[in-house]
């Protein structure tokens, strides 16, 4: 295994401009998988903060006594999905409506009475952010016989989650694509190292060298490039993601906007899946071009 | 055993044929070559003298017959085990098929490596034999770097380094000039003396003359005066 090795990074070495363009090849591949991979994570935890922000507000109908708002807001905890359930006065509410109106407040202070009704305002669970689950604890809660009326923002919810699912597909589909792009381009780079010491490959079988031995030293050398030109890859795209984020950053305060970068398990996983496509890549070159 | 030295047959020809296509290579080839003998396979080119050698090693398959070395039946190797068969000889070529990327030092320990022997034994071993052939002093060069004199020997010190039973050379001083071809010769001669068999295909026949031993004419595919 030492030999191999040995012979693999002196291969590196002796075709040093072959190996360069593997790995910028292999740096190029990864870096826009990875490109994308980012963006689809940063878009990921964008559509679960928007998720996050789905609530019920379960309106109660006018004389509901203080005795029959502590049976509803157990009847409404006991529901499945739902996570808190937070009861608004009408002065609260009356209190929150003044302050988000602010200028137009002095309209409010002609009213003879708080035309506001009294309110319970549902948190759902993670599991049950989805609009069909949603949409089933809202019916639920509409049921019973002290609410008038309940808002969760249907349509919305509906179509937000449709486009959220087929960003998702499209998200995996696009990846998929990247993925088998890059192991074709990875191979075809290799195909092309192997073709360009075919002569080499010729004169060692020529002296009684086995296929093992001849191959394995190429496995090595897709190994060392898949690892490299992952690194690499990784490496450009942290520089350039650093380039980016330093702009959005100074340009948007928003926590909508909070993008990070892949996370080191992701990462290393990129490289992984670099080195495995590497591999990959010198088997099907090798399984083509080597057959005795 | 004859004269101290052993008779028996390490190559051996039955009935051999190879066509490509509808050309006639070589036609109804019958030979037997003896251990530690020195051949010449002579005849004008394209009578099928490469040819010939190509299939002793399996540089390509017979369309027809037999071939035993060394007690191997070349038709029953598979693919994976060719390299076996290959041990057995040292190949010289006319265009000498030294690896242009790699210097002598690591064309030479190629064959020591691919049979798996220890980096210091290789070492060792391809100093002594390049200091054999007389060409110790380049061992870092490239083969591109070298005269074609020099290129050759190199290919005979890869040739006769992992100690093969059989040399095949193919036009070996085709395209050398005599004092070259001498020291190639020699070094042939040199591998015969210490009980190697070697086969040598070659129109040259100043180098038949200076070398004798038995000799074999191809033509048109046709082997005359088989012995």
């Amino acid at each position: 295994m030492s030999t191999y090795y040995h012979r693999a990074v002196q291969d590196i070495r002796d075709n040093g401009f072959l190996s360069s363009v593997t790995i910028i090849t292999i740096a190029l591949s990864i870096l826009i998988v990875s490109a994308f991979a980012l963006f689809f994570t940063n878009a990921n935890n964008v559509m679960n903060y928007w998720e996050k922000g789905v609530k019920i507000m379960a309106y109660l109908k006018p004389g509901t006594s203080q005795k029959n708002l502590h049976d509803i807001k157990r009847n409404i905890q006991e529901i499945y999905g739902v996570q808190d359930v937070n009861f608004i006065s009408k002065e609260e509410a009356f209190k929150k409506l003044k302050k988000q109106m602010k200028r137009q407040s002095s309209i409010l202070m002609n009213l003879n009475e708080n035309p506001l009704p009294d309110a319970f305002e549902i948190r759902m669970t993670t599991s049950s952010q989805r609009s069909e689950k949603v949409e089933e604890i809202a019916t639920k809660i509409e049921s019973m016989p002290l609410i008038e009326d309940i808002e969760y923002g249907q349509k919305w919810l509906e179509q937000f989650t449709n486009i959220f699912d087929l960003f998702r597909l499209a998200g995996y589909t696009i990846g998929g694509i990247f993925f088998i792009a890059t192991v074709f381009i990875m191979a075809n780079t290799i195909r092309l190292a192997i073709y360009m010491r075919r002569e080499e490959i010729e004169i060692m079988r020529l002296v009684g060298a086995s296929e093992k031995f001849i191959k394995g030293p190429f496995y090595i050398e897709s190994i060392i490039q898949g690892t490299l030109g992952g690194m690499g890859g990784i490496v450009a795209l942290f520089i350039t993601f650093k380039l980016i984020s330093s702009t959005v950053e100074n340009s948007f305060k928003y926590e909508l906007l909070d993008i990070k970068f892949l996370s080191p398990e992701f990462y290393c996983g990129i490289i992984l899946c670099s080195i495995f496509v590497g591999w990959l890549g010198c088997y099907i070159s090798l399984k083509q071009f080597l057959k005795t | 055993m004859v004269d101290g030295k052993d008779k028996s047959s390490i190559i051996q020809m039955f009935h051999v044929h190879k066509y490509y296509g509808s050309k006639k290579a070589l036609v109804d080839i019958t030979l037997n070559v003896s251990k530690n003998e020195f051949i010449f396979i002579s005849g004008p080119s394209g009578a099928g003298k490469s040819t010939l050698l190509r299939l002793l090693y399996l540089g390509e398959p017979v369309s027809e017959g037999q071939i035993l070395v060394d007690g191997m039946n070349l038709s029953r190797i598979s693919g994976k085990k060719i390299h076996f068969l290959r041990r057995k000889f040292g190949i010289i070529f006319q265009d000498y098929k030294l690896i242009p990327t790699k210097t002598v030092f690591d064309n030479v320990a190629l064959v020591l490596e691919a049979s798996g022997k220890k980096r210091k034994f290789i070492e060792k071993k391809v100093r002594s034999v390049l200091r054999t052939v007389g060409i110790e002093q380049k061992i870092n060069a490239l083969p591109p770097s070298l005269s074609g004199g020099e290129q050759q020997r190199a290919a005979v010190a890869r040739a006769v380094v992992g100690i093969p039973r059989i040399i095949l050379a193919d036009e070996p001083t085709g395209s050398l000039d005599s004092d070259s071809a001498d020291i190639i010769l020699n070094l042939l001669k040199n591998f015969h003396a210490h009980g190697g068999t070697v086969i040598v295909a070659t129109h040259d026949k100043e180098l038949i003359r200076k070398a004798g031993g038995r000799i074999l004419h191809l033509k048109q595919g046709y082997l005359h005066f088989p012995g």
